[in-house]
């Protein structure tokens, strides 16, 4: 109730909005290459917001010129993972940058259970927190 | 899928245009297409720039019409604006060394851009070395990589009869055909590939692959050159170079040509600037030689009738 009143996760760029049809991914595709960035497809199926760790889809995508074959991409990874997170992140290489410039999700489960708040008892009166996956209660590759 | 794929990028690409020009009303006349696209100064560029080739240029004109007509029927709705009806404009240039299959390729980018065809219009000109890999599971992405790169444009594989080596069975070469036939049918409006090599050559590459003809709608054979048209090649080589043939030069170098044209390995175009440059060579020590004259810029941009007769051809001629 408290973590995930929408039923869906927010991270990344336009979370909040209703889910980008493909036409709008391709807009913001084409963006990223006109300012050079390189894309890149990552999946995962754990969603916890401080997991960073989501596996590569294929390689960082360099030197493109259209979003065509990044769209080629993000729809092979659709048809591998149809129920995981899938993001698309621009990564600029200007120097002094160097890191990811946008990130947004483009797929995800059909439902998502979202997280529980886990309270532990420690030391004294301390209480401490932990924001925990549903999702992540079922082994990997059966979580969705 | 990959009918959705296109009609995603094509209405990007006309909103993308949109902020930047007001869009045109729908034309109704050949006339008012010419007007919108460039397709003359692309056909008129080409006529002036390319010696020869007439078969070549007449297909190209027959495509940008194609395309022009099918710009007419989009605005009467015969023709729905999606991939499903775009021509597949996949070619194979087939012709000796030297006959320019290249300077097409580099060029055919740009005038499918300017035709509409292609989104981005760049080109991306790889070898065998490019599509296939060393080991197992080592092609299809490299393959895949090479495509990405070059959807909205052009892709232009030189010496492309490489690709299939049936002298050995374990050749990844095959995988690289399997994933580009693949492309090219499923993405046709992404992407043109250009196919390119000796007749010879890609006759025994499209016997064996049967699937890789049936696909490429263009088969070009690049003719070689006459030797007058050797001769117009020469001259604007070496005008493009800042030189002028000297006096007698002119009539040298077409001795020269009539010559070379009967050896073996004759690469024409390629022929005629690997002696243009042997001339410079020869220039620059004749000029070497007299270290107290004062050059000026005659001197420097004049290529005389010693600098051609000095080949070891004429030392052969009777």
């Amino acid at each position: 109730m408290m973590t995930n009143p929408t039923g869906r996760i927010t991270q990344g760029q336009f979370s909040f909005l209703p889910e980008l049809t493909d036409d709008e991914i391709t807009a913001q595709v084409e963006y990223g290459l006109k300012k050079g960035y390189a894309w890149s497809v990552e999946y995962t199926d754990d969603p916890h917001p401080r997991n960073t760790f989501w596996e590569m889809f294929g390689m960082p995508m360099f030197d493109l010129q259209d979003p065509a074959g990044v769209m080629m991409e993000l729809q092979a990874c659709r048809k591998t993972f149809p129920s995981h997170y899938i993001r698309l992140m621009a990564f600029d290489n200007t120097r002094g940058i160097e890191s990811i410039a946008m990130s947004f999700i483009v797929n995800r489960p059909a439902s998502e259970p979202g997280f529980s708040l886990v309270r532990q008892e420690s030391n004294g009166r301390t209480m401490r927190y932990t924001v925990h996956s549903y999702a992540t209660d079922a082994p990997e590759a059966r979580r969705y | 899928m990959a009918t959705s794929l296109y009609n995603i990028a094509g209405s990007v690409a006309a909103s993308a245009a949109g902020p930047e020009a007001p869009v045109p009303p729908m034309p109704r006349t050949i006339a008012e297409v010419l007007a919108q696209s460039q397709v003359e100064a692309v056909m008129d560029e080409l006529e002036r720039d390319l010696v020869g080739l007439a078969p070549v240029k007449q297909r190209i004109r027959d495509i940008a019409a194609l395309l022009v007509i099918d710009k007419l029927r989009l605005g009467l709705g015969l023709q729905s604006g999606s991939g499903q009806d775009k021509p597949s404009l996949h070619m194979s240039f087939t012709g000796n060394p030297g006959t320019g299959k290249t300077t097409v390729a580099m060029r055919m980018a740009q005038i499918l851009h300017r035709l509409g065809y292609v989104r981005k219009g760049h080109l991306v000109a790889v070898t065998r070395d490019d599509l296939v890999g060393q080991y197992i599971g080592h092609t299809a992405p490299k393959t895949k990589e090479v495509l990405k790169k070059a959807m909205g444009g052009v892709l232009f594989i030189d010496e492309a009869y490489y690709l299939y080596r049936p002298e050995n069975e374990r050749d990844y070469g095959q995988e690289a055909i399997e994933i580009l036939l693949q492309v090219m049918e499923n993405q046709r409006d992404d992407l043109v590939v250009i196919l390119a090599g000796y007749k010879d050559r890609m006759d025994t590459f499209f016997k064996s692959n049967p699937g890789m003809s049936s696909r490429i709608a263009h088969h070009l054979d690049f003719p070689d050159y006459a030797e007058g048209e050797l001769m117009q090649i020469a001259e604007r080589m070496i005008a493009a170079m800042n030189y002028r043939f000297g006096d007698g030069t002119r009539d040298a170098f077409a001795e020269y040509l009539r010559l070379r044209v009967r050896q073996p390995h004759f690469a024409n175009a390629r022929s005629v600037r690997n002696a243009l440059d042997r001339m410079r060579l020869r220039q620059a020590s004749r000029l070497f030689a007299e270290p107290d004259r004062v050059l000026v810029a005659d001197d420097l941009t004049t290529l005389t009738p010693a600098d051609i007769l000095a080949s070891r051809l004429f030392a052969a001629a009777p």
